[in-house]
């Protein structure tokens, strides 16, 4: 199932493998802080799609639907619920 | 007048991303490359672009799956450019490639067009004059993400006219970019002196200073730079910085230019950056 704690794991490990900083807050602003670029804002929507299997539609394309762990987790619960991961 | 259908010749890496700008600014384009797997991935990697481009930038116009495809012609035969009002070409960073596909266009577009030569490093002047009209060769340098970047380099050949500039101007007027305009010897400014620091952190990297992640942080977090130099390089791609490094070294005969050993070799051994999921960094 895509719950949130489990997705939160591995949106938060995916970004902290890829960009390489020591503590990462789940509600961290990740363009405001500019951790991250927009190469990797695709990269990660990308694997976000890969990973769980939801899809990002035009009403989706937000960058606040992937701001942060929090959100980007949010997002995919939002997007997979009713559907078993 | 606006431009309708542009030419892409060779949509690898850079010509992909050249045509995704074009795409959301509504320009039509024709999109040649010898390789049959280059025009599937541009293809895959264009939509994936155009239809993430809302989330990075405001302005970008959400298209359709169709809509984007329905603006591009791939194809494998150069002669349908013919009906294309300008051309960029993006072939790969080997003066024995690019040589023949210029002699090409310069008999297959109509006499009135401009060639923009999308090069790293090889000299604007020396493309010219394998056509016959080095007065509508001129350089553009796209930076990569082609769509994100708002400014480009672009390089006045020993004859490019002022008409030719002004074409271009409005070219990159309709893709929202700015132009630098400098004059012409290999490498231009960007890669002259980007090419020295990424051959440079590949080799601190090679002599085992710093990690690449180390290497990198230093630029981000001490100099304030958006990327890092092995980041870079991996975003151009190794293959096309050890190209233009051998095109700097031959051309100015200068040994701060020989390129890292530990580069080439990870070429060789298919690791070349992003594009082949590894480099410098994993992707
Ligand atoms: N990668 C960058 O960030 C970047 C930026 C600016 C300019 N450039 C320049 O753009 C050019 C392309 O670089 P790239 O990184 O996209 O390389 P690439 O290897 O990713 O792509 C080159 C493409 O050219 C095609 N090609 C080769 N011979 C051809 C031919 N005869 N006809 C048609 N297509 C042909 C290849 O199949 C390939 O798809 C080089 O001159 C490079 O220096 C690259």
């Amino acid at each position: 199932m895509n719950d949130s704690k489990n997705v939160k794991d591995i949106v938060r490990n995916f970004i902290n493998n890829s960009i390489n900083i020591d503590a990462l807050g789940d509600d961290e602003d990740l363009f405001e802080t500019g951790l991250i670029n927009s190469l990797f804002a695709v990269q990660l929507m990308t694997f976000v799609e890969r990973k769980f299997g939801v899809e990002i539609g035009g009403d989706d394309l937000h960058i606040d639907n992937f701001k942060s762990v929090s959100a980007t987790a949010a997002f995919v619960v939002r997007k997979s619920s009713g559907q078993v991961a | 007048m606006n431009f309708k259908t542009v030419g892409v010749v060779g949509v690898g890496n850079i010509g992909s991303g050249v045509l995704a700008s074009l795409v959301l600014h509504g320009i039509r384009a024709v999109a040649v490359d010898v390789s049959e797997k280059s025009l599937e991935t541009a293809r895959a990697g264009i939509l994936q672009t155009v239809r993430l481009a809302p989330v990075l930038r405001k302005d970008a116009p959400k298209l359709t799956r169709n809509e984007v495809l329905e603006r591009i012609a791939f194809t494998t035969r150069l002669e349908e450019v013919s009906t294309c009002e300008f051309i960029i070409e993006n072939v790969t960073e080997d003066w024995a490639v690019k040589k023949p596909i210029y002699e090409r266009l310069d008999r297959i577009a109509s006499a009135g067009v401009c060639f923009g030569a999308n090069t790293s490093c090889i000299s604007i002047t020396r493309i010219g004059s394998a056509t016959s009209r080095p007065d509508k060769v001129i350089g553009i340098h796209f930076m990569n993400p082609v769509h994100m970047m708002p400014t480009v380099e672009v390089i006045r050949g020993q004859h490019t006219s002022a008409e030719t500039l002004a074409t271009l101007n409005r070219l990159l007027a309709q893709l929202k970019k700015e132009a630098i305009v400098v004059n012409d010897l290999p490498g231009f400014v960007s890669n002259r002196i980007s090419h020295l620091f990424m051959n440079e952190a590949a080799f601190v990297f090679q002599d085992g200073l710093a990690t690449a992640a180390q290497i990198d942080a230093i630029f981000k977090k001490c100099f304030g730079h958006k990327m890092g130099p092995l980041e870079t390089a991996d975003l151009i791609g190794l293959d096309t910085v050890v190209s233009s490094l051998d095109v700097l070294y031959d051309s100015f005969k200068d040994s701060k230019f020989r390129c890292c050993p530990l580069l080439r070799k990870m070429v060789e051994a298919g690791h070349c950056g992003r594009k082949s999921g590894r480099g410098f960094h994993v992707y």
